[in-house]
């Protein structure tokens, strides 16, 4: 069963909070990793990778350029 | 001298360390991981302090443990000092050493790469295994602006950080320099490789009396992780701030062996040497010299070899300690916890015991302070450390 972009969006909490200290309420569709989450092009590398391993899904180097705010993580792994 | 920093195995900071040196307490214990059950050296002096216990946990997982214990000791070193953030960060410096780097870190990433393929590999293993690591992360945290320079001398390594650090405000390129030295390399393939040397004691029954320098029956030395930082200062600078100065750096000496990849000298020539610059730098008569923290790692050769060169350079009135014999060997950052050591050795007017000395080897014809500290004035101390690859420090601290 598909997950639903809350539970994406949890799951993507979970990770940013791990590997990058950001605090899960901070994490909303709108924000953005790099402006609003503090989330540097190294720390950007792990999430990316735990993401792939969570949800089971590739996520192209020429794609994660693409990826700037929470909202365009959740859409893109929704897709699968 | 205006700020002092250390994480040992002996204590998470230097009022403990300082406290369990002179009480003559032993941090080497049975090392219960399982890499450990096959090596011939089963014992190592581990941090008394976890750098988890005082660092947040996404910082932890960017930095190799050496850059963790670098920041740990540094910021206290910084604290102690005073500094404010309004210093002046380009006549800020960092000097600050390792003598092994990341190499905890080079191997699980290699494992990481070996068993899930390149792409796991994380994107901070260069940053965490370069052996200017833990100067760079000082650097960053204070934000130094006039030169971050990191020695790697093997186990000579942070007391020549401490020496470039002066001659660095010397010169004139900076007012406030951080320096030290960290090492955190406790794992199988480090303490394999000097095993395979014979260079390490195979006392594991006995962990606690296994560092003896200058003892008959040393075998070898005891490996210990841990970090030191002090905060090196223009006198006038520190003045005009009303800091409180431990001690000056008197003077400092460098040389290179020449002789053997890791054998020392048995006449400790260069490390002899080392002495003579640091003692002709400070201007300084031998005699007012009471004290040498000794590099003496409990060795067969290379303890007594050392003990030479002090009689030699020095003159036969010091009075020897190594504090080795507790925290083990800190590799990369025995200069700096040693050096401040014997800081506070001059500070305190106590010089710290050499544990487990319970029959000198018979050469042994200078002065210890033998299983109990000893209360001694002191108006000038003297530190050396010696590394593989043939590099001598010494550094001459003088009551301030």
């Amino acid at each position: 069963m598909a997950l639903s972009r809350d539970e994406i969006r949890e799951g993507l909490s979970d990770i940013l909070e791990e590997v990058a200290g950001v605090n899960p309420d901070d994490v909303a569709d709108g924000k953005s990793f790099t402006d609003d989450l503090d989330v540097d092009s190294l720390a950007m590398v792990e999430v990316v990778v735990a993401a792939e391993e969570k949800f089971g899904v590739k996520i192209p180097d020429d794609e994660v350029a693409n990826l700037k705010t929470v909202g365009d993580a959740v859409s893109y792994i929704e897709k699968g | 001298m205006t700020g002092l920093g250390a994480t040992t195995p002996l204590g998470g900071d230097v009022a403990s360390t300082w406290e369990a040196l002179v009480a003559g307490r032993s941090g080497v214990h049975l090392l219960e991981h399982e890499w450990a059950k096959e090596l011939p050296c089963r014992i190592a002096a581990e941090l008394a302090v976890e750098p988890s216990e005082v660092l947040p946990r996404v910082r932890l997982r960017r930095l190799d443990r050496s850059e963790q214990i670098a920041l740990v000791a540094a910021q206290q070193a910084w604290d102690d000092a005073g500094l404010s953030d309004d210093l002046d960060k380009e006549r800020l410096g960092v000097v600050f050493g390792s003598g092994i780097g990341g190499a905890l870190t080079l191997l699980a990433q290699d494992d990481i790469l070996e068993e899930s393929g390149p792409r796991k590999v994380s994107p901070f293993t260069v940053p965490m295994l370069m052996p200017n690591g833990p100067a760079a992360v000082v650097g960053l945290e204070f934000g130094a602006q006039a030169g971050v320079h990191a020695p790697t001398s093997a186990c000579a390594t942070s007391a020549e950080a401490i020496s470039w650090a002066a001659d660095m405000i010397r010169a004139g390129r900076a007012d406030v320099v951080v320096a030290g030295g960290a090492e955190a390399v406790i794992g199988g393939l480090p303490m394999a490789g000097f095993s395979s040397m014979k260079a390490m004691s195979t006392r594991n029954d006995d962990p606690e009396h296994a560092s003896r320098p200058w003892d008959r029956d040393r075998d070898g030395f005891v490996m210990g992780e841990g970090s030191g930082a002090l905060i090196l200062e223009r006198r006038d600078h520190a003045e005009a701030r009303g800091a409180k100065i431990y001690a000056v750096v008197a003077g400092s000496g460098l040389t290179s062996d020449g002789y053997d990849i890791v054998q020392p000298d048995p006449e400790c020539r260069g490390g002899g040497r080392a002495m003579a610059a640091a003692i002709k730098q400070a201007g300084i008569d031998p005699k007012d010299i009471g004290h040498v923290n000794a590099h003496a790692t409990s060795t067969p050769v290379g303890d007594m070899a050392e003990v030479k060169g002090i009689k030699r350079v020095v003159g036969d009135h010091v009075v020897l300690t190594a504090t080795k014999s507790m925290t083990g060997h800190l590799l990369g950052g025995a200069g700096a916890v040693e050096s401040i050591a014997a800081i506070m050795a001059i500070v305190d007017g106590v010089i710290p015991p050499t544990i487990n000395l319970e029959n000198p080897d018979p050469a042994l014809d200078l002065d210890v302070a033998a299983n109990e500290a000893r209360k001694v004035e002191l108006k000038a101390a003297l530190n050396t450390a010696f590394g593989f690859g043939g590099h001598n420090a010494a550094l001459l601290f003088a009551k301030a």
